[in-house]
């Protein structure tokens, strides 16, 4: 059963047109993340599922009720935003109980579903706090609790962590994974930030210009992007881009300046080999050097020309047959400017593009 | 090895001790008074000056007797100091025909002020919050053709507002004086709120929406006591507008309401009998003083408003 699907959704502010005829279906108890970078469309689409804005076009059904005209408390759905947007006069108590003040509960009940909110989010000591006396994390827990409470069927995350230092991101990231588990609900979760993406989808939507480009699992998402775009946008350091050809045939290899690839392990797509224009992505991750490079189908001598260590891994710069190139090595691996290198790569784990259209081969 | 680290720590502690006296360290010493300095306080004196000493010379002149008025000296404090003046400008001093005093056009304006600023703040920010956050279609061009209104100068509409009061009953009455207040206070006011209510996060009306909150509710219970800075503001505006209105109380209010400013022109204008510097300069100050207090009271408030409406920690 689908707990939200989407239909045909098109939305335009003024003469923009920022959704473009948008399907989505999301599953009973899906953690689905909307990744995309700033300006895509986003926000307005979880503000469409959310009832705050008006559609141009199309439908939204959540638990199979059309509720493309409904009010958004009459959604069932709970909206977490970036910037906390807590009630800044009232308590957390107060924020907590104000939905279900509006929504007529009891009050035996409104404290019961404080209680166990606070319970699930720790914030029981903050209760008789003002907004303006807690700390960034807290906030986004009260926040999260205010949709906890209404007891919904649906969460509606809007960057929950950009607003955050990296290690409390780190920490709330965690802990919004295991409400997920906990209380199985649908979540529909926006992000920029991949890493989230990664770690939490259970399916990820890749968008980009108002259209959803893919919509796959995260290991799906990252070994076999389906164009170029996606390829470049998940995964730091980026993927290395190598222009050049595909010889198609039993034994297809991709040509660039003096080096030929055999590409016979590549797994192709759909359509199959064709001749012509190819780029071919390798991330700097799936790169190997020394003696592991010698057992790789694939391997190159290469000089160092610039070494960023970065702590944990250490980023190597270079360029192969007069194209840029990066690669990632272990942070203890001792490399320096001008070392040779010898690196190799497994074509299973490469993709191809058809240059123009940039869609995966 | 060991020494040698030793040896290395030590030596910079040396080096802090020997620090010359006019190396900078520490708090930033303050500056003496440069050239500069000495021309804008001595500017600010001299313009400070100028502002008070009318002041100055009212107050005097409304502590003394009228024999020594007319000894001429108007900067000298009073020699035989008296509060008759106060007295008569508030409780008898003569408006056109009757002989009451200020106190008649004290209450009128407080009968005027009140209900004006009342009504016309709640009206412009409920304008102002549904021109922010319940666009409608139109919204933009309602909102322009307000603006625009703010830029007529008043006297223009002053005759086909008295048609307008005549026709609706309410000329020359109470009613027909907050009515125009109210008007007349709309673009500047609306403007105002819609400004304020714009720079809140637009997130927080979205939360309540999602939490089950009416137009009504979202207005009252969570926007209205984030915002008190700016009704403070408005209300310094109204209060201090309507107070200080001469020409529409004149127009619009009826001979039985004729506010304070409207009298003390009657006492300070009349032709008849002796003119009573002292008097005269009491009623001027007397009509000032509620302007002023609300400056100093309101201010405050403003002042907490600020810190009590913090959105961003
Ligand atoms: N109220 C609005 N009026 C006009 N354009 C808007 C409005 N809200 C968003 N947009 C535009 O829609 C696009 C998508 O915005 P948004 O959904 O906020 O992006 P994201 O959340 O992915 O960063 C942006 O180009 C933005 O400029
Ligand atoms: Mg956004």
């Amino acid at each position: 059963m689908n707990s939200i699907e989407i239909k045909d959704l098109s939305l335009r502010f003024g003469e923009v047109e920022v959704l473009k005829n948008l399907n989505l279906s999301i599953h009973k108890g899906e953690f689905l993340v909307l990744l995309g970078s700033s300006g895509c469309g986003k926000s307005t689409l979880l503000n469409c599922v959310a009832g705050l804005l008006d559609l141009s076009h199309g439908q939204i059904f959540i638990d199979e009720r059309n509720v493309t005209w409904e009010e958004p408390k009459d959604r069932g759905i709970g909206m977490v935003f970036q910037s906390y947007a807590l009630y800044p006069q009232m308590s957390v108590r107060g924020n907590l109980s104000f939905g279900l003040k509006n929504a007529g509960i009891p009050k035996a009940e409104i404290a019961k579903r404080i209680q166990r909110a606070a319970e699930i989010l720790q914030i029981q000591d903050l209760l008789h706090r003002k907004p303006a006396a807690l700390s960034g994390g807290q906030r986004q827990r009260v926040a999260i609790g205010r949709a906890l409470v209404r007891d919904v069927d649906v969460f509606l995350f809007d960057e929950p962590l950009s607003n955050l230092d990296a290690k409390l991101r780190a920490d709330l990231r965690v802990e919004i994974n295991r409400l997920h588990h906990r209380l199985k609900n649908t979540m529909i979760y926006v992000t920029h930030d991949q890493i989230e993406a990664m770690t939490l989808a259970d399916r990820i939507a890749v968008m980009r210009d108002g259209n959803i480009l893919q919509l796959d699992v995260p290991s799906q998402i990252y070994n076999r992007p389906i164009n170029k775009y996606i390829a470049g946008f998940i995964g730091s350091p980026s993927m290395n881009f190598l222009e050049g050809k595909l010889s198609a045939g039993d034994n297809p290899s991709f040509i660039f300046g003096d080096e030929r690839f055999d590409m016979s392990r590549y797994r192709f797509d759909g359509e199959g080999q064709q001749n012509g224009a190819t780029t071919l992505g390798v991330r700097p991750e799936h790169i190997r050097t020394g003696n592991a490079a010698q057992e790789m189908p694939i391997s190159r001598n290469i000089v160092v020309e610039v070494v960023e260590p970065m702590g944990s891994d250490t980023l190597v710069r270079t360029h192969l047959a007069g194209q840029e190139f990066r690669l990632r090595m272990d942070g203890l691996a001792s490399v320096n400017k001008g070392d040779n290198l010898l690196v190799g790569f497994d074509p299973a784990q490469v993709s191809l593009f058809e240059t123009t259209s940039e869609q995966r081969l | 090895m060991t020494s040698e680290l030793l040896h290395d720590q030590q030596k910079p502690r040396t080096y802090s001790f020997d620090a010359r006296p006019h190396e900078p360290a520490g708090a930033k010493p303050a500056k003496r008074l440069s050239p500069a300095r000495i021309m804008i306080y001595s500017l600010l004196f001299v313009a400070t000056l100028y502002y008070l000493l009318p002041l100055y010379v009212m107050v005097m002149t409304s502590l003394k007797g009228l024999p020594e008025i007319r000894l001429g000296n108007i900067f000298s404090p009073p020699m035989k100091l008296t509060f008759a003046p106060w007295v008569k400008a508030w409780d008898g001093a003569c408006t056109g025909l009757y002989c009451e005093g200020l106190k008649v056009g004290f209450w009128n304006s407080i009968k005027i002020t009140v209900p004006s600023t009342i009504v016309s703040i709640a009206v412009a920010s409920v304008n102002g919050y549904a021109l922010t956050n319940w666009k409608f279609k139109g919204s933009e061009v309602f909102f322009a053709i307000l603006i625009f209104g703010s830029f007529i100068p008043y006297q223009v509409m002053l005759f086909p507002l008295v048609i307008i009061t005549r026709e609706l009953g309410i000329f020359g009455s109470l009613s027909g004086i907050v009515f125009i207040h109210t008007i007349f206070g709309m673009p500047i006011l609306t403007l105002l709120f819609r400004n304020y209510f714009m720079s809140l996060p637009p997130e927080l009306f979205k939360a309540a929406r999602v939490d089950g909150a009416g137009f009504w509710r979202i207005f009252l219970v969570i926007l209205v006591p984030m915002s008190l800075p700016i009704f403070a503001v408005a209300l310094i505006l109204q209060v201090t507008g309507i107070w200080n209105d001469f020409l529409f109380g004149l127009v619009f209010a009826g001979l039985k309401n004729f506010p304070m400013t409207v009298q003390l022109n009657n006492i300070v204008n009349a032709t008849q009998g002796v003119k009573e510097y002292n008097v005269n300069m009491a009623a001027a100050l007397l009509t000032g003083l509620v302007p002023l207090s609300i400056y100093f009271i309101s201010g405050k408030l403003f002042v907490r408003g600020i810190a009590a409406g913090a959105v961003k920690g």
